[in-house]
């Protein structure tokens, strides 16, 4: 179809008249252009929003005691009661399809007054007693150092791993804060790791940014904790029910702490199985709506050069019918003008596709170099798959373009072109 | 060459309109025939029909020995492309391309490559001493220049006929002179050539004149163009 004389003979049609036919191709590089500006953002959003929620373990569940909401067993209603170590072993013991259980002991200072200092520097921030699989379950980015582990546990330690906010507002940047001694709530603490929240929207207790993180045992020791538990989160084996599973641990819970086996108020928990489930909803919606704005547009593109084709046609009456009496076949009348709308909307399509791609690259480049925690934009790329399905429309949508044209091209015949006006 | 029997033809319209009523007429290889007829005498059809454009409703055409009756699209356009060169009285060159590429363009539906139809179509260009214009669009060239890049354009394949319609309609009376004597010597390389034509002038350079009238053939007229003097009009 497309050997040199095809082509040649295609581009002196196409370049006959140059304004034209750029003013219609510029439909169709329009609408690709705009389909990969639309795709290319829409994956970018995606990215930004997967960045918020990337580190946390998305099949976890935070489980909360608070005050009991029915007399059981002999207690009033609105009885406090605490979850303990031994829960957890329970939990880890009993309920199948439970992967990793990680306590949480916290410590704010209400007051508002520094507890937090390195030598003058000083700063208000919380505590966390936790064990080392709680970095499995909300990941952060180690920037010094080392998690908290399990020698530190079993030798409840006084080391801590502090926040990023913590180091550059108490240690300070210019300095290595590994093996500082820095003091907490009146106990020296030996700094062993840094560590920065992959982002600081999605946090349970205060950003991870902006707090002490100590051994939870050696927390559990120095407030008097004994084995008590502020909350607790678990993660879900594969394949696993989060809701299901946190039937369970409530059925166990609420056994072991003597609480009505109907008292859900008495246990707050929660997952973000919902949250991560709508925004796979919300951007399976954007990209639906993306393409049916991009095709829509692109369709426009299709629909102007078929158009103008029928108006090209229309004009080249007299020169099809000579062609026709000169011995042109129907076929190649057909070739030749569906040929045409494929080569104008092959061109078009691909200066889009380049442009949109080249200025997303741009965009993402300055985007990348951002510097910001909260990055709700990362990456507006197409890809390779969106790329190759984008060509395949220019191709399809150029046949498509030129059907009609074509169909028109082969009804005039070789004497509409001889008679004389 | 040429053999019609019986050809009727109508346009079914509003009113149908019975254009050609029973034309019998046979042209032999070689000969050089014009038809004259008066406007609507169906000079036109007839020729257009000869040319293969359009169809015949009755009787029998026999072009070199084909019948011509209920061709595909396919087959017309192949014997136009091989049989028939097509002269034109408003040269119908395709406007934006070169004297070079309009008369190489029949011999690209046949399929010939680049080099050799565009040889083989300067070669004919040279023959009627255009070879200096090859290179220039139609608007470039006068309307003698012109017809004579359509009459190169009709040989380029070697066709056993020429159907000139009107071929110096569109020309002044010198230009046509020189047409004509173009066209008298294709004819005398052994061409069969069928003018259509309403100028006297015209058809008494050809050796036979066909009358037409009302869609029948009225006479057909013997005639001695060596007879004529050229140093008059032809007009």
């Amino acid at each position: 179809m497309f050997d040199l004389d095809s082509i040649n003979e295609i581009w002196q049609t196409i370049a006959r008249n140059k304004t034209r036919s750029i003013l219609t191709a510029f439909g169709v590089f329009w609408g690709i252009f705009i389909l990969v500006i639309l795709l290319a953002s829409g994956n970018g959003f995606q990215n930004g929003m997967n960045t918020q929620i990337e580190g946390f373990a998305t099949n976890s569940a935070f489980v909360i005691p608070v005050q009991t909401t029915e007399a059981y067993k002999g207690y009033q209603k609105g009885r406090d009661w605490e979850a303990e170590m031994s829960d957890l072993q329970a939990i880890k013991k009993s309920v199948k399809g439970v992967d990793l259980v990680s306590p949480i002991i916290n410590s704010y200072s209400y007051n508002g007054d520094n507890n937090v200092f390195y030598g003058t520097k000083g700063g208000n921030f919380s505590m966390k007693g936790l064990l080392p699989n709680y970095n499995d379950i909300d990941r952060g980015k180690i920037l010094y150092g080392r998690f908290i582990n399990e020698t530190d546990i079993a030798e409840a330690r006084k080391v801590c791993v502090i926040g990023k906010k913590v180091y550059e507002d108490v240690i300070g940047t210019d300095k290595n804060p590994l093996g500082l001694m820095i003091k907490a709530n009146g106990i020296y603490y030996q700094v062993v790791g840094v560590i920065q929240a992959y982002n600081s929207n999605v946090s349970i207790s205060g950003s991870t940014n902006e707090t002490v993180i100590l051994p939870l045992t050696t927390m559990q020791k120095a407030y008097n904790r004994g084995n008590k538990i502020d909350f607790f989160v678990f993660t879900a084996r594969k394949g696993q029910n989060i809701k299901k599973l946190q039937e369970e641990v409530g059925a166990l819970l609420r056994e072991r702490h003597d609480i009505a086996p109907t008292d859900e108020g008495a246990i707050m928990m929660f997952d973000f199985e919902e949250l991560f489930t709508m925004f796979d909803y919300l951007f399976l919606g954007i990209k639906i709506l993306i393409w049916i704005v991009g095709i829509g547009t692109l369709l426009s593109g299709v629909v102007g050069v078929s158009n103008i084709m029928l108006v090209t046609i229309k004009e080249r009456t007299r020169e099809i019918g000579v062609r026709r009496a000169l011995g042109a076949k129907p076929a190649i009348i057909i070739r030749q003008v569906v040929a045409e709308s494929l080569l104008l909307t092959i061109l078009a399509g691909i200066v889009g596709l380049v442009i949109g791609v080249g200025i997303m690259a741009v965009v993402s480049g300055i985007v990348g170099n951002m510097p910001s925690d909260n990055i709700m934009f990362l990456d507006p790329q197409i890809g390779f798959g969106a790329a190759i399905a984008a060509t395949i429309i220019i191709v399809l949508s150029g046949l498509l373009a030129g059907v009609l044209p074509a169909m028109r091209a082969i009804q005039i015949k070789a004497i509409d072109a001889i008679r004389e006006e | 060459m040429i053999k019609l029997e019986n050809i009727n033809k109508t346009y079914f319209g509003a009113q149908p309109l019975h254009v050609l009523k029973g034309i019998d007429l046979h042209v032999e290889e070689g000969e050089l025939v014009s038809i004259m007829g008066a406007s609507g005498s169906g000079k036109s059809t007839l020729l257009n029909i000869i040319g293969i454009l359009d169809n015949y409703d009755e009787g029998d055409y026999y072009l070199a020995g084909n019948l011509v009756k209920n061709l595909s699209e396919n087959q017309a356009a192949e014997y136009r492309n091989k049989l028939i060169g097509f002269i034109f009285q408003s040269f119908n060159l395709i406007p934006f391309k070169t004297a070079l590429e309009n008369v190489a363009l029949p011999l690209f539906y046949q399929g010939v490559n680049r080099k050799k139809r565009n040889t083989m179509a300067m070669e004919y260009l040279e023959r009627f001493g255009l070879k200096d214009w090859a290179d220039h669009y139609p608007n470039e060239l006068s309307g003698g220049q012109k017809q004579r890049v359509s009459i190169a354009r009709a040989l380029v394949t070697s066709p056993k006929i020429i159907l000139a319609d009107e071929p110096t309609g569109a020309l002044d009376s010198k230009t046509s002179a020189e047409v004509m004597q173009i066209l008298r010597e294709v004819n005398a390389s052994g061409i069969t050539m069928v003018i259509v034509t309403h100028e006297r002038g015209i058809a008494s350079l050809t050796r036979k004149i066909v009358h037409l009238k009302d869609g029948i053939i009225e006479s057909i007229e013997e005639n001695d163009p060596d007879k004529m003097d050229f140093t008059k009009e032809i007009k």
